[in-house]
Formats: C-alpha cells, structure tokens, sequence
C-alpha cells in the first residue's frame, strides 16, 4: 500500500466531524451524541476566551509547577556516545506525571459546563491519580474506573486515589484492564448523561477528545522548543516519546511535526515480542472502529478486540489515538517499538546514571534513546519524554526482580 | 426493501395490537441451542427477532449482554456463523423479519459492502448498529439502504427535537425508542414518560416506534403495548437461558424452554391490550 500524498502542513486536523485522514469519528451510541456535540460546542468556546487561558496558565504554574524542565542528561550522554540526550521532565509535574495538563483543562471545561460529577477510566493510575487531585481541588464527585488486574498491579496510585476522596470501581469485565475501564466508563456515561462530565486519558475516544487532550497536552512540546531554543540556540533534532493512548507523545511531537527535519520517533510497547503478547497496534494491528474513534488495533480475523500485554499498565491499550494512526499512515512519524525486558533494563539504567526513577511508560522510551542516541554525532539535539515518574511502580518492579520491600 | 418488516407491523395493526421483538444472542450458549431457541421464538409469539452480533467490547449493554457476547464467542461464535444461523432460520420461515443488532467493528473488518450482500442473501431485514450515530451515515447507513437493508435506528430520551428530524432521516423499517439513558438491562422505564416521548417521535415519523431497554415482564410489556407500537425484550430472556446453564455455562435441557416460556409470558402481556379502540 503506498503511503498517502503529504499534506502541506501536520497539524490542521481533525476536519470538522474528527477525521485525521481516514482516522478519528464519532462511533458513539446516540444517547451521548448530544453530550458530544455540547462539549465540542462549549470546548470552541474556551478556547477562544482569554479568561479560560489565564486560567489554565495560572494553574499550569502555581498547582502544577510548570514550567517542566529541559534537563541535560549528562551522564546517559556520556554513557551511549552519540546524540546529547535532553529530558522533558514531565515526572516532575504535580502528581508525577503528564496526565494533570490534561486534566486540568478538562476539570476547568467541566466547571465552565456546570457539570459536578467526573467519571475517568485509568490504566496504571496516573490519570486515575490527576483526576481525583483536580477533583479535589475544586470539590467535584470523582469516580474512577480502573480494570481489576490493574488495581492489583498499581496498588500506591488506587490509595492516592482514595486518600484524595475519589471512588475507584474496579472493573471486573472483559479483560480486567484499560480496555474495560473504558467500557465501563462509557456505561457509566450513557447512564448519567445529564450531570456527569467524562474526562478521558489520552487521545483517543469520539471526537472532540483527540483534539481537545492534544491541544492541552501541547505545553509539552511548546514549552521544549522555547527551552530548546535557550539551551543550544536551535531546535532538536530529534524527539523520542512512548506511546500508549498517545496523549504524552502527540504533546510533545505536535508543534514539531511541521519542523520536517526533525525526526520523530514514537515507542510503542512490545510486551513479550511483537510475535507474542504486546501492546503495540500500530505494529501488530490493523484499522478498526472501538471506543469512539477509528484507529490501529490489535484484534482477530473477526474484529474482536484482543487482549494486549505491557509490563506497563499505563501502555497495556489495544488501540492508539485516531492521529498518531494517521501520522503513522503518511509516514510523518517512525513508530518503532520496545519490550518489556529494554524497558526495565532502561529503567535501571536510567536511575543508576542520572537519579531518575522513570515511570515503566516512559522506560520504553529510554530504551529505544539507548538504540538511536549512540547512531547519532555528537552535535545531534534528542528529546526524550519522561512522562511519568516511577515511584508507583516500585513494588511491581522490586517483585520481577526478586527483592522484598 | 423492507416488505418483511412492514408487512409484520400491518399485520399486528390488522389484530390491534403491538408488535413482540425478542432479542437473543447468536451462538449463546453454543450454535445449535442457539439455533434450537431462535426458530421457537416466533412460535412462542414473537413477531420480529433480532439476533445479537457478539462483540468483545459492548460499550451499551449490561452484563447479562456482554456475558452472553462472551459466552458466544468462547464457543467460537463469528459472523460468518451468525449469518449462516440466519440462512437456517429462513429455510423455516420466509415472513419472520430478521434484524441483525451489534457493533461496527466486527462488520467493518468483515467489509461493509461484502457483509450487506452477505446479510441480504442470508434473509436478513435491517440492521441496528449501536455505536453508528446519524454523524456517520456514510460509513454503513447509507450502504445499508442502497443495498435494500432497513437501518433502524436507536431515538433516546437525549434526543431532543432539534435532533430528532436528524435521527430520523435515513431511517427505515421501525424506530427504535431506547426507554432509559442507559445500558441494557438496566432500570425499569418510567412508562409515564415513555408514552409521552413514543407520541413525541410519532408527530416527527411514520414509522412505527418500538421501545426497549429494561423490559422484564408480561407486566411491563403490556404497559408499553399501550402506546408504542412494538415492545422489544432482550436482557430478560438472556437471563432466562442464564438460569438454566450449567457450572460450566452449558445449555441444559431446560434452556430453549426457559426463553420461550418468557417469550409466551411477553406475547400475552402485548396481546392483553387492544389498541382498536384508539386507532
């Protein structure tokens, strides 16, 4: 099949009923197509309301902390002897990860709406963990849907979660992972419409979703050039990012993706191996319609949905959100790939040389730098995407090692 | 294209009453008990069956649905075999409409345009497509209709007037009420608030409307017959045939007539209200 013409410029979609491509829609039941449309509605407006972007700046800067460094990693330079390696170090965020820009301008949208109950599916919990935190912070309802062997395997994130005051209901359907919390998620939707404002994770879902998480997670890759641009007088020349949904990725990828010089590579999970178990749809998988939106996914010959594994909760997706499935189609972005054990050797070796826990998500992205950087000269600027820190995947870790904690 | 479906309700019209549609899932809890309860059905009264489509990830429905989605496709159910139910089913009886209810992707990744050949040849009448909204017509609403398919589609109590005419536009055979902002199997409707919205959509189409979602009963039947012109059941008969499987999910001697016993009770609930009188 050969690739699609390029496009003068990456970064006008969605067209104006969500499609990126062939990607993208709204495959919703009819009863959330009102709530759909009103959100689009009252997101367009936001957008084009100062106040709404004082807003988000002020909080972005005093309750996240941003903005998030651009960090030299000397020593991981040093050791792969190629490309110098920069960190976005979004693990330093308030509540350790990417997730909150998101949802912060999510829960302020959800205000503007005057909805007061919040419902969010999450898969390791960073979501999970950024909703209940907002929530909190402005007083709403907050439900969590999490897939049973998720809680299990993210036991720190399900008691940040209650301890700020939100309800996690662990899945106990299909799969019992991210998939099903979704599901569920959307059930739970379609039964509360009236009053109930659902905040998704990651790019992905009925458009206006894939837009709206992209644009507030854009601060990553606005913020990198600004930074870029003081460190070294000139942009990256390349940015590595781990894929999931795709939210941290798209992030940092989207105000560069007109930059054609810069290569951008995507990472997305291998699980056990691209001819086992994984994770990685755009990969193993083919165009589908689940969860609102068409997209990559891993399924069988039938259409069912199969089961995907990552070491990573937060990567353990069938599908991947609606635009990176286009950006992959007009070849614009190199998606490649990791497997569990790169990641976890990454992991170690990535506090060892630099201090830093990274979250298991992210992992997968020093794995792949591990890869790149030491093909690259010396003069070659590369961006990598800490989106997340690893504390919530301590006692999961310390158990495949083998050590008591 | 719809003659099944139309020639139905008339006759339902003629007897003065509402129309019985009964959904069971294809391949629950294997092919051949499947089989066995879905050519009882218009037997036991129902008037148009709709076979479910099984599909991993039932983003709308309840969990006797999704574990009976689950139970079918254990047992290896896929469309090539729902269609071939259908074929069965038609070889006995050429008048029952036959309407095919799921999701888009396992029809998508079949191809659209194969699978509406597929359907029509087997004797399907229409298809219902939960998670295809008005907004994406193109995708197999349109398709459907050219290839002599009703697309029914799903009115909720979001649907206001401003959207209906939009709902209603490339609808054919029925329309379908959903009684409550929910999954299936869920609440028992507010039948009050039922009949005003039937009435509601009425003024907007002539189509008959059927109503479903959270219909349990001979009882609850009746009280929808009043004002709709069909009542559609599903997750009560999927709890039926639950109750009669054994440990390991497996149909027992009971299954067929646990669903067509229900499927008895539903009928004379519809047929204990005349709608002469109003008509």
């Amino acid at each position: 099949m050969s690739a699609p013409a390029q496009p003068n410029s990456f970064r006008t979609g969605p067209d104006e009923r969500g499609h990126f491509g062939m990607f993208g829609g709204r495959f919703v039941a009819e009863t959330l197509m009102p709530n759909i449309l009103e959100l689009e509605k009252a997101y367009d407006e936001a957008k084009a309301d100062p106040s709404f972007k004082a807003d988000m700046d002020s909080y972005m800067a005093h309750y996240i902390g941003r903005p998030s460094p651009l960090y030299f990693a000397e020593r991981m330079t040093e050791h792969l002897g190629g490309a110098k390696i920069y960190f976005k170090r979004e693990e330093l965020n308030h509540t350790g990860a990417h997730k909150v820009n998101n949802v912060l301008g999510q829960i302020l949208l959800a205000r503007r709406m005057g909805k007061k109950r919040i419902i969010a599916e999450t898969g390791a919990g960073q979501h999970g963990v950024a909703t209940a935190t907002l929530c909190a912070r402005f007083g709403l309802e907050c439900i969590v849907y999490m897939g049973a062997v998720d809680v299990e395997r993210q036991k720190p994130n399900v008691f940040r979660m209650k301890m700020l005051g939100a309800e996690v209901v662990p899945v106990q359907s299909g799969t019992k992972t991210l998939k099903d919390a979704m599901n569920e998620a959307l059930r739970d939707w379609v039964t509360n419409v009236a009053d109930t404002f659902y905040c998704i994770g990651t790019v992905a879902g009925p458009h206006p979703y894939p837009a709206m998480v992209r644009d507030f997670q854009c601060v990553i890759g606005n913020e990198t050039r600004v930074q870029m641009m003081q460190a070294e007088g000139r942009l990256p020349d390349s940015l590595v990012a781990c894929i999931g949904g795709g939210s941290n990725a798209i992030g940092l990828f989207h105000p560069f993706l007109d930059d054609r010089g810069i290569e951008i590579y995507g990472v997305e999970a291998a699980g056990h191996g691209l001819d086992k178990l994984h994770a990685a749809s755009l990969s193993g998988g083919r165009p589908g319609v689940l969860h609102g939106n068409r997209t990559y996914l891993l399924m069988n010959e039938d259409g069912q949905i199969q089961d995907a594994h990552s070491i990573s909760a937060g990567l353990d997706y069938p599908g991947i959100g609606p635009e990176h499935a286009w950006l992959h189609d007009v070849g614009r972005v190199n998606y490649i790939s990791a497997t569990d054990d790169e990641a976890l050797a990454a992991f170690q070796l990535c506090s060892k040389l630099e201090g830093i826990l990274p979250a298991l998500e992210p992992s997968h992205a020093l794995a792949k730098v591990m890869d790149l950087a030491p093909t690259k000269p010396k003069d070659h600027l590369m961006v990598v995407n800490i989106s997340g820190r690893g504390d919530k995947d301590i006692p999961q870790i310390a158990e495949i090692l083998g050590a008591k904690i | 294209m719809t003659q099944r479906i139309e020639a139905r309700f008339e006759k339902c019209r003629a007897e003065g009453r509402a129309a019985l549609v009964t959904y069971v899932m294809a391949g629950d809890p294997d092919l051949e008990t499947s089989f066995e309860i879905m050519r009882n059905l218009p037997k036991a009264g129902a008037d148009i069956v709709e076979f479910g489509m099984p599909f991993t990830d039932p983003m709308a429905d309840g969990p006797a649905i999704q574990a009976a989605g689950l139970r079918s496709l254990k047992g290896g159910q896929n469309t090539i075999k729902t269609l071939d139910l259908v074929r069965r089913f038609r070889r006995e009886d050429s008048d029952t409409p036959i309407i095919l209810m799921g999701y888009f992707n396992p029809i998508y990744v079949y191809g659209v345009d194969r699978f509406l050949k597929d359907a029509k040849e087997a004797g399907v009448d229409g298809l219902i497509v939960v998670d295809l909204p008005p907004e994406e017509d193109d995708e197999l609403c349109l398709p459907a209709l050219s290839a002599g398919l009703a697309f029914i589609r799903l009115a909720t109590p979001t649907t206001d007037d401003k959207r209906l005419p939009a709902v209603l536009a490339n609808t054919a055979g029925f329309v379908y009420y959903v009684s409550i902002t929910g999954i299936t199997g869920a609440a028992t409707p507010d039948f009050g608030k039922v009949s005003t919205a039937v009435e509601r959509i009425k003024r907007h189409t002539p189509l008959p409307v059927v109503v479903g979602f959270g219909v349990k009963n001979g009882a609850h039947a009746a009280a929808i017959a009043k004002g709709a012109d069909g009542v559609v059941v599903g997750s009560a008969l999927i709890d039926a045939l639950k109750g009669t499987l054994d440990p390991q999910e497996r149909a027992t001697s009971r299954s067929v007539e646990a669903v067509t016993t229900l499927v008895k009770e539903l009928s004379e609930g519809v047929r204990s209200v005349s709608k002469r009188a109003a008509a």
